[in-house]
């Protein structure tokens, strides 16, 4: 396809005996939300950790805008524009909200071997970071503790540090994880936002939200791809259905 | 709560109070007939600039160095070998004393770096006691009994000597001043928020695309240098060196320094420093058995002094 950005072919991953990744492939096009889903140990954070360069495959080849980036570390794949969250929250609890997001900041200017100017009064870096703050909702809480940010927000500042990375490609890994159906909603309306700006690859595990955002559908099952398609195609597969069944009704 | 602690807190006021005894000693230890502690204080200092090193590894990288006294040894052999060679210039023995300890760091660093937790703390011991072995194995240069120095440190110009005990002094607390701020610019600096983040969450910071263990490695070095010249000048100070001034127990005591005094914070090695080694003269002048109530006294600490002296005082002021 002529606007394949992201590109996995082949990808093997097994731990021990355990094949949580089985000969995979998948395409996302330039702009496209792809949803990722699958029940529990299909595969699918093993999956987001080979696209991000946190573990290396087996197997397989992954292509990013036309470019190999199989053996490419995962700092490098940050710089090349892929930039990841993680299902569990992973921010820096002792750094302010701000902070956090200036790191990120600081990161995509290149490298940080500076070592005499004191950050706090660096505009260069605060700037940016208000600005994005404040573009995703977090703009009246920034001064405060990252780790006594409520869970929700905990979530968006998750991202948010992602985006301060200047990405062109978000890896999204089940970004409703733990949320309750408010905070979902609000997630759902912060991802809607996102689309058009950025081409995403969203693991999830919350049906609703799936349906919600998803232009195409891949589903995993113990590490295999049973099925890619538009979301009503995926609805009305079968073997969708009986993969999930007895797990969840679908939509 | 934030990256930034403001200057002004209690621990800070502490080590002001601390610094300023530092500054006055030579005027006031005279004039009450105690003028051993000039001596005592200059050695204080000395193992202060040692252990805000160390903190800038432990404490801000979350790097348990356990073998960093050998820097001490570095920074002391260097000077020491040079002058039994008749090589007495500073501006020789100083920059080589740096410069080797920095290479020992590079190269110590590449390889521990790359190990963490237990392993990291085992293998930067096993190293360093490797540096210990070899001293003790150097017969030339006196083995186990260590070696004389016969003259401090040249620079060749008259108004400032080594040999003047109040130059020796005062370049000490010049040294110890500049280590703290150095230090404070490294830990605000774009360096060192990367090296702060490392610690508390390095597969975050890998995943917003900074590779860290350059990072780390730099700080090591960094560390390495301050130590090899807190080195130098206790060679200097001593007019003798030997291999025990890297051997393990020395490592051990300056973490716990850094631990006592308070980790991670700008000031805490020097009061670390300067509470560990009082106490212990104290102790060590009232009573042979002094290791019986020191060694409780550092398990307390760790027990229920979290933050050390600088996390109690700053409790202590918001509780009242």
């Amino acid at each position: 396809m002529r606007d394949t950005v992201l590109e996995a072919e082949g990808l093997i991953k097994a731990f021990g005996g355990l094949t949580a990744t089985d000969n995979l492939s998948l395409s996302v096009t330039k702009g496209e939300l792809h949803a990722v889903i699958g029940p529990n140990g299909a595969g699918k954070t093993t999956l987001v950790n080979l696209l991000a360069g946190m573990m290396r495959p087996d197997a397989g080849r992954i292509r990013f805008n036309g470019r190999d980036i199989t053996r490419m570390s995962a700092p490098a794949r940050v710089k090349a524009g892929l930039a990841r969250s993680y299902q569990i929250t992973s921010i820096f609890r002792d750094f302010s909200v701000l902070e956090n997001v200036m790191l990120s900041v600081q990161a995509c200017q290149g490298h940080s071997f500076r070592f005499w100017r004191p950050v706090s009064g660096d505009t260069s870096l605060i700037d940016p970071a208000r600005a994005l703050l404040e573009r995703v909702g977090l703009g009246e809480r920034m001064d405060l503790r990252a780790g006594d940010l409520a869970y929700g927000e905990q979530r968006q500042l998750e991202i948010a540090i992602s985006l301060a990375t200047e990405p062109s490609f978000l890896l999204l890994d089940e970004p409703m994880a733990g949320m309750g159906p408010e905070e979902s909603q609000g997630m759902i309306a912060f991802l809607r936002g996102l689309k058009g700006d950025y081409t995403m690859l969203l693991v999830e595990h919350d049906m609703d939200a799936v349906f919600a955002l998803a232009d195409r559908i891949t589903v995993l099952v113990y590490g295999k791809v049973i099925a890619t398609g538009s979301p009503d195609a995926i609805r009305n597969d079968p073997d969708v259905r009986e993969a999930y069944l007895g797990e969840e009704e679908i939509a | 709560m934030s990256l930034f602690t403001p200057l002004r807190n209690p621990a800070n006021m502490f080590t002001a109070l601390v610094l300023v005894i530092f500054a006055l000693t030579p005027f006031v230890a005279p004039l009450i007939g105690e003028s051993f502690y000039i001596t005592v204080f200059a050695r204080i200092m000395i193992w202060a600039i040692a252990a805000v090193s160390l903190n800038l590894i432990i404490g801000y990288g979350g790097l348990i160095s356990f073998g960093h006294a050998v820097y001490l040894g570095i920074g002391g052999y260097t000077v020491g070998i040079l002058a039994f060679h008749g090589v007495e210039s500073a501006w020789i023995q100083w920059p080589l004393a740096i410069g080797i300890s920095g290479l020992v760091a590079l190269i110590f660093g590449a390889i521990s770096l790359r190990t963490r937790g237990v392993y990291f703390i085992m293998i930067t011991l096993a190293l360093a006691q490797m540096i210990f072995f070899l001293a003790v194995s150097a017969e030339r240069y006196g083995s186990d009994d260590g070696l004389n120095i016969l003259a401090r440190s040249d620079f060749g110009v008259s108004f400032f000597s080594l040999q003047d005990k109040m130059t020796m002094y005062y370049t000490i607390f010049a040294v110890l001043v500049a280590s703290v701020l150095v230090s404070w610019r490294l830990v605000n600096s774009r360096f060192g928020v990367v090296l702060r983040a490392a610690k508390s969450n390095d597969a975050r910071v890998e995943s917003i695309g900074v590779a860290t263990y350059r990072y780390r490695l730099t700080a090591f070095v960094i560390a390495g240098m301050m130590c090899g010249i807190a080195g130098l000048l206790q060679a200097n100070l001593e007019g003798f060196i030997s291999p025990d001034m890297m051997n393990w127990p020395r490592s051990g005591e300056l973490i716990f320094m850094v631990v006592l005094g308070g980790m991670s914070t700008l000031f805490g090695p020097v009061t670390g420093a300067f509470v560990f080694l009082m106490l212990s003269e104290l102790l060590a002048g009232w009573t042979h058995h002094w290791h019986i109530i020191f060694g409780p006294f550092l398990v307390l600490v760790v027990l229920f002094a979290r933050g050390g002296i600088a996390g109690l005082l700053s409790r202590g002021v918001r509780r009242g």
